[in-house]
C-alpha cells in the first residue's frame, strides 16, 4: 500500500466511523425518547468513536512526517492550522447557541447531542494532530530507551481506550489512578526538547507565539466541553473518557515545558549560531579550492571567518612572498605601529617570518601593548613545512582571546594551509603539463630534422633508426647527394643529452646541409664544421662524427672519424670486420686551425657484399643487468651472424640481439644504428 | 655519484675522482677543476676510482684544455680503466691530453718540466 493509500483509507475510515458514531448515538436517543422497541446495542456509538479516533491517528501518523532540523516550525506552524480550523467550527457551534439561546430547538437533547458530536469530531483532530507533531519533536533523537519509553506511553494510552468502555465517571477513584499514571508518563517524556536547541534566535520567538496559540485552542475547547457536559443531556462525555483527558494533559504539559525551555534558551542561541556559522566558515575554506577559486579568495575566507570566529575589532594577512596586506578594519600605518609595540618574543618571531614550527597555544595569543588594541592573536600560515605567511587578529579589549578562540582559528588556518598547498600542486601539475606539451612539440620538430627517406643507389641500400632516450636527443644522420653519384652520409652525437643535445643538433643538421653542397672532400668538410661548431657550441659541449663519402663511380668510401665510435667495415672477400678507427678529435674540442692537425682521411674500395655499420655510444655502452658492457665486441659478434641478410634485415637483428643481451632492461641513453650494404652486380 | 677531493703535493694539486661523473655530477668535477685552475700550479688528476664518465663529464675536461694551455698550467691525467681509456681515446683526447698509467709516471712528467 502507497503512503498515499495509506492516508485516503484512514480519512474514510475515519469520516465513515464519525457518521455511524453520531448516527448510532442519535439513533439511540430516538429509541429512548418515543420508547421504540428496538434491540440496539449500547456499545455501537462506543466502537465508532473509539475507531474514528484510531482511524484519525492513523491519518496524521502518515500524514505528518518525520522531523528534521529544518521543519520544526512547519511541525508547529501545521499545530497552529489545525487549532484554527478547528477552533472557528467549535466558535459557530458556540454562536448557534448563542443565537437560539432562549429557543427550544436549542433545549432539545437531539440538537445538543448533534452538535456536540462535531464538537467531539474537532476536539479529536485537533488533539490527535497535537499529539502526532508532539510525538515526532520528542523522538526527534531517539535512543532506544526514549522508543521503549514512548511505545509504553502509546500502549497504556490504548489500554486507557479501553478502560472507557466500562463508562467510568471523571473522578472517581479508579479514573483518577489512571490518569495519575498517564500523566506521570507525560511528564517524564515531556523533558525530551532538544530540537529547541537547533532554532535560531528568530525560530524560537516564533515557536513560543505558535504554542502560546495552540495553548488558547486548549483552553477554548476545554471550555466549550464543560458548558456541554453542564448540560447533563449528553449521551456519550468525553470528559469522562480517561483517554481524551490523558492527551490534554500530555499536549499541556508538553506546550508549558517547551515555552519555558525555549524562553530560557533565548540568551544562548546566538551561541549556538555563531557555532553553526564556524562550521559553514570551515566548510567554505575547504571548497574553496575545488571551486577555483584563488589563493586570494582563501585568504579572504579565511580572514573574514576567522574575525567572525574569534570576535576581532581588526585584522590583517600578510604573506611573505608578497607586500600586498589584506586588511580589514585597520590601515597601514595602524598595522606598523601594531608591529613596532609587539613585545612577546614568539609573536615577534611569527610576524617576522621566523617561526621555528615548535607551536603552542598560549605563544600565539598575548596582550598588546597599543592605544587602541589590548590583544593580538598571531597565527602562522604554514605551507609544506614552511612558514607562508601570518594572520593577525586585534581586539580592543584586554585578553579578550581565549583558549577555545585560539584553537578555532588553528583549525581555519590549517585547513586554508591545505587549501593553499593544494592549489600550489595544481598550478604545478598544470606548468609541468605545458612543458610535456612543449616536449612533445620539440620532438616531433627534432624527427623532422632526421630524414624520413634516404637515398636509394643501385649500388647500395642503406637504412637508419634512431631513439632518443627523453623525448628529444642528440643523436643525427642524414644523407645528401652532393653531385651525381656522390653520396655524403653523416652520423654524429651530441654531448649531453636532452634539449640543450636537441638544439646542438639542429644546428649540425644546418653546418651539414649547407657545407655538404660545397662538394669538398671529407677532410675539408669536418675541419669547417668545427670552426663553425666552434664559434656557436658552449665551451664544455662538443660533437662527435663520422663522415662517409661514397663515390660509386669510382667505387670508393672515403672517411673522416671525427672522435666517433669507429665503424665496423665488413668484408665479403676476406670475411673480416675491420674497425675504421683512424685518428680523429671530436669537433669543438679544439677550436682554432690546431684542430686541423687530427683530421685523418681514409680510403677504402668497396666490393660486393661489403657492408658498413656506423652507430653512435648508445649502442656500444648499453649495459645489461650484470652491468657489463655490450661493448664493439658485442656489436660485431652480432654482425658477423646476419651478413648475408639484407640492409634492413641486418639492422632489426641486430637491435633483437643487443635486446637479448639487455633482458628484461630498456636502453636508457640515445642510440642510431645505420646499416649501409654494398652491391656492384646491378650497376656495371 | 662522484667523490672528489683535492690534495696539494708540493706544487701540484692532485684531485683524486671517485666513482660515476655524469651530467649531474659534472658540476663537482668542474668545481674541482675551477678552483685547481686558479691557483695556478700543476693539476695531477688520479682517475683510478672513475667507472664512469658521460659526454657532459668529457666536456668539463675539454672546457680546461685550452684555459690551462693558455695560462701554461700543467694537466695529466693518470689510472684510467681500460672502458674510460677507450671512451678518451676514441674521442681523441689523448692525442692533445697527457695520460699515462700511474701516479709516479704523472710525478715525472711533471717534474721534468
Amino acid at each position: 500500500m502507497t503512503q498515499k493509500l495509506k492516508i485516503r483509507l484512514s480519512f474514510l475510515a475515519g469520516l465513515l466511523s464519525w457518521l455511524l458514531f453520531a448516527f448510532f448515538d442519535l439513533y439511540a436517543l430516538f429509541v429512548a425518547k418515543y420508547e421504540l422497541k428496538v434491540n440496539l446495542s449500547e456499545l455501537l456509538p462506543q466502537i465508532f468513536l473509539t475507531t474514528f479516533i484510531l482511524s484519525t491517528l492513523t491519518f496524521y501518523r502518515y500524514k505528518i512526517t518525520k522531523a528534521d532540523s529544518i521543519n520544526f516550525l512547519d511541525l508547529l506552524w501545521r499545530v497552529f492550522i489545525t487549532g484554527l480550523v478547528t477552533t472557528i467550527g467549535s466558535l459557530i457551534i458556540r454562536l448557534f447557541f448563542y443565537v437560539f439561546a432562549n429557543s427550544a430547538i436549542s433545549k432539545n437533547p437531539i440538537t445538543i447531542n448533534f452538535f456536540y458530536h462535531l464538537l467531539v469530531g474537532l476536539v479529536i483532530i485537533f488533539l490527535i494532530s497535537t499529539f502526532v507533531v508532539w510525538k515526532r519533536l520528542i523522538l526527534y533523537q531517539k535512543s532506544k530507551n526514549l522508543l521503549q519509553l514512548w511505545g509504553f506511553f502509546e500502549y497504556a494510552l490504548l489500554g486507557s481506550m479501553i478502560f472507557d468502555f466500562f463508562g467510568n465517571q471523571f473522578f472517581t477513584v479508579n479514573f483518577n489512578t489512571v490518569l495519575i499514571f498517564l500523566s506521570s508518563f507525560a511528564l517524564i517524556l515531556s523533558f525530551n526538547l532538544k530540537w529547541i536547541a537547533y532554532l535560531n534566535f528568530k525560530q524560537k520567538w516564533k515557536s513560543i507565539l505558535f504554542i502560546l496559540l495552540s495553548g488558547i485552542y486548549v483552553y477554548h475547547f476545554l471550555l466549550n466541553l464543560t458548558n456541554f457536559s453542564s448540560t447533563n443531556e449528553l449521551s456519550i462525555n468525553l470528559i469522562d473518557r480517561v483517554y481524551i483527558n490523558a492527551i490534554f494533559v500530555f499536549i499541556i504539559l508538553y506546550a508549558g515545558i517547551s515555552i519555558l525551555v525555549t524562553l530560557f534558551n533565548l540568551p544562548t542561541s546566538s551561541v549556538f549560531e555563531q557555532k553553526l556559522k564556524e562550521a559553514i566558515d570551515f566548510q567554505k575554506l575547504s571548497q574553496s579550492i575545488p571551486s577555483g577559486q584563488s589563493e586570494n579568495q582563501t585568504y579572504d575566507i579565511l580572514l573574514d571567518s576567522s574575525m567572525s570566529a574569534v570576535f576581532a575589532d581588526a585584522a590583517f594577512l600578510k604573506l611573505k612572498n608578497n607586500d600586498n596586506i589584506l586588511s580589514r578594519n585597520i590601515d597601514q600605518n595602524m598595522i606598523k605601529e601594531v608591529h613596532e609595540n609587539i613585545n612577546n618574543n614568539s609573536a615577534k618571531e611569527i610576524i617576522s617570518f621566523n617561526f621555528n614550527g615548535d607551536f603552542s597555544n598560549n605563544k600565539v595569543s598575548t596582550s598588546l601593548r597599543h592605544s587602541t588594541f589590548k590583544s593580538i592573536i598571531t597565527m602562522p600560515i604554514m605551507v609544506k613545512g614552511s612558514q607562508h605567511g601570518v594572520l593577525v587578529l586585534l581586539q580592543e579589549v584586554a585578553d579578550a582571546f581565549n583558549r577555545e578562540m585560539v584553537d578555532i582559528i588553528v583549525t581555519f588556518v590549517s585547513q586554508a594551509s591545505i587549501s593553499i598547498e593544494n592549489f600550489t600542486l595544481i598550478s604545478e601539475a598544470i606548468e609541468n603539463e605545458r612543458y610535456q606539451e612543449q616536449l612533445k612539440i620539440a620532438k616531433t620538430v627534432q624527427n623532422s630534422l632526421l630524414p624520413s627517406k634516404l637515398n636509394t643507389h643501385p649500388d647500395f641500400e642503406i637504412v637508419a633508426e634512431s631513439h632518443a632516450a627523453e623525448e628529444v636527443g642528440g643523436d643525427y644522420y642524414d644523407m645528401v647527394e652532393s653531385q651525381d653519384g656522390i653520396f655524403n652520409f653523416i652520423i654524429g652525437d651530441v654531448s649531453g643529452k636532452g634539449t640543450s643535445a636537441a638544439f646542438n643538433m639542429a644546428q649540425m643538421k644546418g653546418i651539414f646541409h649547407s657545407l655538404v653542397l660545397q662538394n669538398g672532400k671529407p677532410a675539408e668538410f669536418i675541419m669547417l664544421a668545427n670552426a663553425a661548431l666552434g664559434m656557436c657550441l658552449e665551451k664544455s659541449s662538443f660533437i662527435t662524427a663520422s663522415y662517409f663519402q661514397i663515390d660509386t663511380i669510382k667505387k670508393k668510401l672515403c672517411h673522416v672519424r671525427a672522435g666517433h665510435c669507429p665503424a665496423l667495415y665488413f668484408s665479403r672477400s676476406t670475411n673480416k670486420i675491420q674497425l675504421l678507427e683512424s685518428n680523429g678529435l671530436g669537433l669543438g674540442i679544439l677550436r682554432n686551425s690546431e684542430y686541423n692537425d687530427f683530421v685523418k682521411e681514409e680510403t677504402l674500395t668497396y666490393h660486393n657484399g661489403d657492408i658498413l655499420l656506423a652507430y653512435t655510444d648508445g649502442i656500444t655502452e648499453a649495459r645489461n643487468a650484470d652491468n657489463k658492457l655490450y661493448g664493439i665486441e658485442g656489436l660485431k659478434t652480432s654482425l658477423v651472424k646476419h651478413t648475408d641478410c639484407t640492409a634492413e634485415e641486418i639492422k632489426q637483428r641486430i637491435i633483437d640481439d643487443l635486446q637479448v643481451f639487455l633482458g628484461d632492461l630498456e636502453l636508457d641513453d640515445d642510440y642510431t644504428l645505420s646499416v649501409m650494404k654494398f652491391d656492384t652486380t646491378r650497376n656495371g | 655519484m662522484v667523490n672528489i677531493d683535492i690534495a696539494k703535493e708540493h706544487d701540484i694539486q692532485l684531485i683524486t675522482v671517485v666513482g660515476e661523473i655524469d651530467a649531474s655530477s659534472s658540476i663537482e668535477l668542474d668545481d674541482a677543476l675551477r678552483s685547481a685552475s686558479d691557483e695556478g700550479s700543476g693539476i695531477i688528476i688520479n682517475l683510478e676510482g672513475l667507472d664512469y664518465i658521460s659526454s657532459a663529464g668529457l666536456g668539463v675536461f675539454i672546457s680546461y684544455i685550452d684555459e690551462l694551455k693558455t695560462k701554461k698550467i700543467l694537466f695529466i691525467l693518470f689510472g684510467m680503466q681500460p672502458a674510460v681509456k677507450e671512451v678518451f681515446d676514441i674521442l681523441g683526447l689523448n692525442q692533445i691530453m697527457t695520460i699515462v698509467t700511474d701516479k709516479d709516471e704523472a710525478i715525472k712528467i711533471a717534474n721534468e718540466i
